[in-house]
């Protein structure tokens, strides 16, 4: 048998089920695998190894008393460090929060630790998930495992490294502007951002509520079905989340065709600057979905180029509202326990924990989000944002009119070397230039592998779905993964 | 278009409540001006008669019973203990005015 490592989910929950593996050695295998690789990766900011194993082994013991276990039951995850885990620090990858221990589980958390699942560890983003490549985590970057010269995407860049190198057999990440979908494409594994909506972000710590949602990483489609049911559901802690009905994903997967499907392809999507290979392979893809019975159909979706600028308005003030409650009274990082002379007053104990807690870019996004909702510049900024906002979601819902599902490229490059765009901003905020505007309009959407493109890194295809059709994504996704051998 | 000066970004930043350094300061002015004359181009967009888009889903009102929701003194002792400054049950702070 294979290193118990490397299964997918549904390998892993297979033999478990069969009694042919135990969680423990499951779980140890994981374990193993972060020992000997994690030193160089850096996918994990904390590692739960003795809770993994106790809960590991307390699962076992159920099994062999008879009880009925559901897929994910003692199934080693790997939990992106920004959502709350009681008793389990939660750093946001600041140092802000370096410290901090929530009292609490976010919802997804807890609903997955009441399936079973076996919790591995914390994995590392970029600070407060302000990014695209993992670099601006207050702990150092994480490493790609299929070049550790590259950076892994971001900012869940720690989640997608530890699935890429079999540290664990299931993720989970945020998706805020691309965040799930990038570093899913640049690992080579799947991702998938729900629908605004459908999975509670209650304990997430917020960053842009009008756009944050949770989702699964994995190895495979069928294992991000699994997850994404798993988690999936109205939350009366979350006001965003509704009360439609949450499918079995994977009953859609055992069906699934692909024949008279309506393929969108948006000819903004093809940008210039876009690697070559990258354009190849995704052609390539939507040709097989063409010889599987597909149709692809022209589309356009004219506010595209508008989606990055729109986003670097409206994310910033949400930020910038959201970072607030960091203040250096309530928890974290607080100047007023520090001999600082300068800490005279209230005012200075907010303004100097801030300074002192908060990273760059976190400081740059709280200092645009500040601007663009301050007296006199708030209709120029944010409320022109805010309308412009309308008309990209209304591209996209014309266009539902017409296809099934819209398939692009995930992003237009693969994964960059660490440091190479670090001394620009407004470089790495265009690494969400294919992904920003499926957020802002709250659609579903998943990344899967589709080949190698250039230096033999992964190129991932975005499938975008209309909104809580998360099932014609995945169904159309798990046909291209059985039919190919990406 | 979107030159910022550095007045303003000390005006920003007290708005904020983050001390900057003056390398922070003139580094964002470089960096702020650059980000907004990129986001400049929203300008060109006709948006006349168009609402703004404030959420995506449509849902409206969405209340909870408005009853006290009870946690364990477990979990208060844990908020409270994560409180920089606890002097007994309570938070403690700077004051306001030196």
């Amino acid at each position: 048998m294979r290193k118990l490592n490397t299964l997918s989910l549904i390998e892993a929950s297979e033999a478990l089920q069969k009694k042919e593996i135990s969680s423990e050695e499951l779980t140890r295998a994981c374990l193993s695998a972060i020992k000997e690789k994690d030193s160089t990766i850096h996918a994990f900011l904390t590692v739960t190894d003795e809770h993994a194993l106790t809960t590991a082994r307390d699962i076992d013991r159920r099994r062999a008393n008879g009880e009925r276990l559901g897929p994910l039951a003692g199934i080693p995850f790997a939990i992106k460090d920004i959502f709350a885990t009681q008793g389990v620090r939660t750093t946001a990858a600041s140092k802000i929060l370096e410290e901090y221990v929530p009292p609490y589980d976010a919802t997804v958390v807890a609903k997955l630790k009441e399936q079973g699942i076996v919790i591995l560890g914390k994995t590392n983003l970029d600070e407060f998930a302000h990014g695209a490549s993992t670099e601006n985590s207050a702990f150092g970057p994480t490493k790609n495992p299929l070049d550790t010269e590259r950076v892994p995407g971001g900012s869940s860049g720690g989640s997608a490294a530890a699935l890429a190198a079999d540290m664990c057999i299931a993720a989970l990440g945020t998706d805020t502007g691309g965040s799930i979908r990038q570093p899913a494409a640049f690992c080579g594994v799947v991702g998938i951002k729900p629908t605004y909506g459908r999975v509670s972000r209650y304990g997430l710590l917020s960053m842009t509520s009008s756009t944050d949602v949770v989702g699964p990483m994995t190895k495979t489609v069928t294992d991000a079905a699994v997850v994404l049911e798993a988690i999936a559901g109205e939350d009366g802690h979350d006001a965003t989340t509704t009360a439609k009905p949450v499918l079995n994903y994977r009953s859609y997967l055992e069906h699934a065709s692909v024949k008279g499907l309506r393929i969108g392809v948006p000819r903004e999507y093809f940008i210039s600057g876009m690697q070559p290979e990258i354009e190849q392979r995704v052609r390539a893809a939507l040709n097989a979905y063409e010889k599987l019975g597909a149709t692809l159909v022209d589309i356009a979706l004219p506010h595209t180029q508008y989606a990055i600028p729109v986003y670097y308005i409206v994310t910033p003030s949400e930020v910038s509202s959201n970072l607030g409650r960091y203040d250096g009274i309530r928890y974290g990082y607080s100047e007023c326990r520090m001999q600082n002379a300068e800490c005279r007053n209230l005012e200075a104990v907010y303004s100097l924990s801030r300074a002192h807690g908060f990273g760059p870019e976190a400081k740059r996004r709280i200092m645009i989000g500040t601007y663009a909702l301050s007296h006199g510049y708030y209709d120029a900024y944010y409320l022109q944002a805010a309308k412009v906002r309308t008309l990209i979601r209304r591209d996209f819902e014309e266009v539902f009119k017409k296809v099934d599902v819209i398939m692009t490229p995930t992003s237009p490059n693969v994964a960059f070397k660490i440091g190479e765009k670090t001394g620009d901003p407004l470089q790495l905020y265009l690494e969400d230039v294919l992904l920003a505007a499926v957020s802002l309009a709250g659609l579903p959407a998943i990344s899967i592998p589709c080949g190698k493109g250039a230096h033999n890194m992964p190129v991932g295809l975005q499938i975008i779905g209309n909104y809580f059709e998360e099932e014609k994504i995945l169904s159309a996704a798990y046909i291209y993964e059985q039919t190919t051998t990406h | 278009m979107a030159k910022l000066s550095l007045s303003d970004v000390e005006h920003i930043a007290k708005l904020a409540r983050i001390h900057l350094t003056d390398t922070e300061q003139q580094k964002l002015v470089t960096e702020l001006s650059s980000i907004l004359s990129y986001i400049d181009q929203l300008k060109a967009v006709d948006t006349t008669n168009v609402p703004p888009t404030a959420q995506v889903t449509g849902l409206t009102d969405v209340l909870r019973d408005d009853v006290s929701q009870q946690q364990s003194v477990d979990v208060r002792e844990q908020l409270l203990n994560a409180t920089p400054k606890r002097t007994g049950d309570f938070v403690e702070t700077k004051a306001v005015f030196e």
